[in-house]
């Protein structure tokens, strides 16, 4: 096989790859869009989710689609638990008790996963097909490329559903101005509340096409962490932005890999990060903050 | 009973330990310092050291975040690069520990400094992640870098000596940690009366209020920046005379949350608040062992299969706890059980 042949196909793989990012991103943009928290247990929700699943789906022996769909259910009541519960009284706080609130939050649910399941690794049922599949002659694995076409669909709903219906522009409206959105008739709390839900639908989605891909362990949210980086690269309130972003770390983590070999792609989207906020601190697509004083 | 202490003038309004009790509690909780390794069993002797570390690294992390208002996440990584330094230069250049620790500490600070550098453009959120890339990049450099770190391998020191003296049972060690802990514990509670501190103290209020009263902006939160990952070096140093050892997953992202968790434990911008802070941590895990040991055999599981999540929710939840309801810290509970005792008998 050619270089450039290879290229595009370690390229392909990681693009495809890149739409868990975007999916994970996206959970963690309308969260931080919504009430100006990050949530650093996104990760952890996402694996809760892909638990979730699997005993449903698994061990309950449910058809996969009744699991998933009370996997969301459980991932969101959790959002809800947790945004009610947690967040709700730190409205206000400085961002360093936030940030550490929601890690605590996943510390907790990486220690629940691991006490009831164990630290073994799971395997989910097919749901993706594993035949691959050629694009213009190029191999691409199944499992990853449907996982891609998926997530990618998922954030197409997603992102039509808050530009066109009454809450989604309910929930751009809290975004722009708290204040004014509940002045205007707004339930700002249930947006906040609707957020993490929408958040954590989109997370358990990732999760589990992330632990079909792979495999299921409490370990799973760490590929969250990227994300992070992927949010800030994309900008901060840019949903366009995370799109982008999210492909293009995850075309970068698999080029560097290939290039440089495997210890090199768990750092690349850090250091494309700390490079995006030496030239352009806002992101790529994101706005400026504007100082009030 | 301690009812009113008044100042007559700025001096003693300012002092260190201003009242004679307060002066007389100082003294107690040095004698109890030192007179330690002769009334603890040994597997607390080796606790107190670590605590010893942990409040150093603590304080420095307070230093940066707690007083300075700046988040850092890469902590952890700080305290590596002290220790593969001591390390380095321990190894290969046979150097003694007073000249390797310093050294710890500076080239600590000199990246601490560098990787401050985006916290100048950026504040919040973007920092947290520039200071988690610090993490992950120097992580990955520990792991990488074979010719100085030792890779997976890591590196094996010899023990400190100073002359024919060796720092290898839990006494000397104790008191090796406990001298610069006491020393860097008082330089820090010191600088926050003067005019660097109280210019650290004003960025963390609102730095552009800060800058128009004339405080350097970049100056001052580099110099934070390198102050505590100074601090972080230090520990790092000692903590690699103290194992013997230094391996990258000594010094991962998980040593940076736990020192976070430590200062909002213990309360931040308070010095004491972060050998409290500190002391909980460290503590904590050991309080839990005990507490499974005790209810392990009542259940079918083995306790050493369930340690490890119990003592990650429970970690977990003191934060969201403390968080929620305390977010002042435990030196504020201090404060006021200690004020309740100053004002017993007429204050019920």
């Amino acid at each position: 096989m050619s270089p450039l042949q290879l290229f595009i196909e370690y390229s392909l793989v990681g693009i495809a790859a890149g739409g868990i990012y975007t999916l994970v991103a996206l959970g963690s943009i309308l969260i931080f869009k919504a009430s100006g928290v990050f949530n650093f247990a996104m990760g952890e929700m996402m694996m809760f989710g892909a638990y979730s699943f699997l005993l449903f789906s698994v061990q309950l022996k449910l058809h996969w689609a009744i699991g998933m769909a009370l996997a969301i259910l459980v991932s969101c009541g959790l959002a809800w638990i947790i945004e009610r519960a947690v967040l709700r009284p730190m409205l206000g706080q400085p961002v360093i008790s936030l940030v550490m609130v929601t890690f605590g939050i996943g510390f907790v649910l990486r220690g629940i996963a691991s006490l009831v399941f164990g630290t073994d690794s799971y395997q989910l049922p097919e749901i993706l097909a594993r035949d691959p599949f050629m694009i213009f002659g190029i191999f691409m694995p199944g499992k990853a490329g449907r996982g891609f076409l998926l997530s990618v669909g998922i954030c197409v709903a997603l992102i039509v559903f808050f530009r066109f219906s009454r809450i989604g522009i309910a929930l751009r409206a809290t975004a722009a101005d708290q204040i004014t959105a509940f002045s205007m008739g707004i339930n700002v709390r249930g947006i906040f509340g609707l957020a993490w839900m929408a958040a954590a639908a989109a997370g358990t989605v990732a999760g589990v096409i992330a632990a079909s891909v792979a495999s299921l362990t409490p370990e799973l949210g760490a590929i969250a962490l990227s994300v992070l980086a992927v949010v800030i690269l994309g900008g901060m309130n840019s949903i366009g932005g995370v799109l982008v972003a999210g492909l293009l770390i995850g075309w970068l983590e698999s080029i560097t890999g290939y290039l440089l070999g495997g210890a090199y792609r768990d750092i690349t989207p850090y250091v494309a990060v700390l490079i995006m906020l030496m030239i352009r601190p806002h992101g790529l697509f994101g706005t400026k903050p504007v100082e009030r004083i | 009973m301690r009812i009113g202490h008044f100042a007559t003038n700025y001096a003693r309004d300012e002092a260190f330990a201003g009242s004679r009790s307060a002066r007389g509690l100082a003294l107690a909780i040095l004698v109890l310092v030192i007179a330690f390794p002769f009334l603890a069993p040994t597997y607390w002797l080796y606790m107190g050291t670590l605590l010893a570390i942990n409040v150093i690294s603590t304080i420095g992390l307070n230093i940066t975040t707690g007083y300075t208002g700046l988040l850092s996440l890469g902590h952890g990584a700080f305290m590596g690069v002290g220790a593969y330094t001591a390390g380095y230069f321990a190894i290969n250049h046979g150097m003694p520990f007073y000249l390797t620790i310093p050294l710890a500490g500076i080239f600590a600070a000199v990246l601490g400094a560098a990787f401050g550098l985006p916290s100048l453009g950026i504040r919040g959120l973007y920092l947290v992640i520039a200071t988690l890339a610090a993490q992950y990049i120097l992580s990955f450099l520990f792991q990488n870098w074979t010719a100085v770190t030792g890779g997976l391998n890591g590196l094996k020191l010899e023990p400190a000596t100073i002359g024919e003296f060796r720092f290898d049972n839990n006494t000397s060690l104790y008191y090796f940690v406990l001298v610069p802990a006491v020393g860097l514990s008082l330089f820090a509670a010191n600088l926050f009366r003067t005019r660097v501190g109280r210019a650290f103290i004003a960025i963390r209020e609102r730095d552009l209020t800060a800058e128009v009263l004339g405080v350097h902006l970049t100056r001052y939160k580099l110099a934070s920046f390198a102050l505590g990952a100074f601090y972080a070096g230090i520990a790092g140093g000692l903590m690699a005379y103290l194992f013997r050892i230094v391996t990258a997953d000594q010094y991962s992202l998980a040593v940076s949350v736990f020192f976070l968790s430590a200062v909002v434990v213990g309360g931040m911008g308070s010095i004491f608040g972060s050998v409290l802070g500190a002391l909980f941590m460290t503590v904590l895990p050991e309080a839990l062992k005990a507490a499974v040991d005790l209810v392990g055999p009542f259940f079918t599981m083995r306790a050493a299969l369930i340690f490890a999540p119990i003592r990650e929710i429970v970690f977990g939840m003191l934060l969201v706890f403390f968080l929620i309801f305390e977010p002042r810290g435990l030196v504020y509970i201090w404060h006021r059980v200690s004020r309740m005792f100053s004002l017993w008998p007429f204050k019920s």
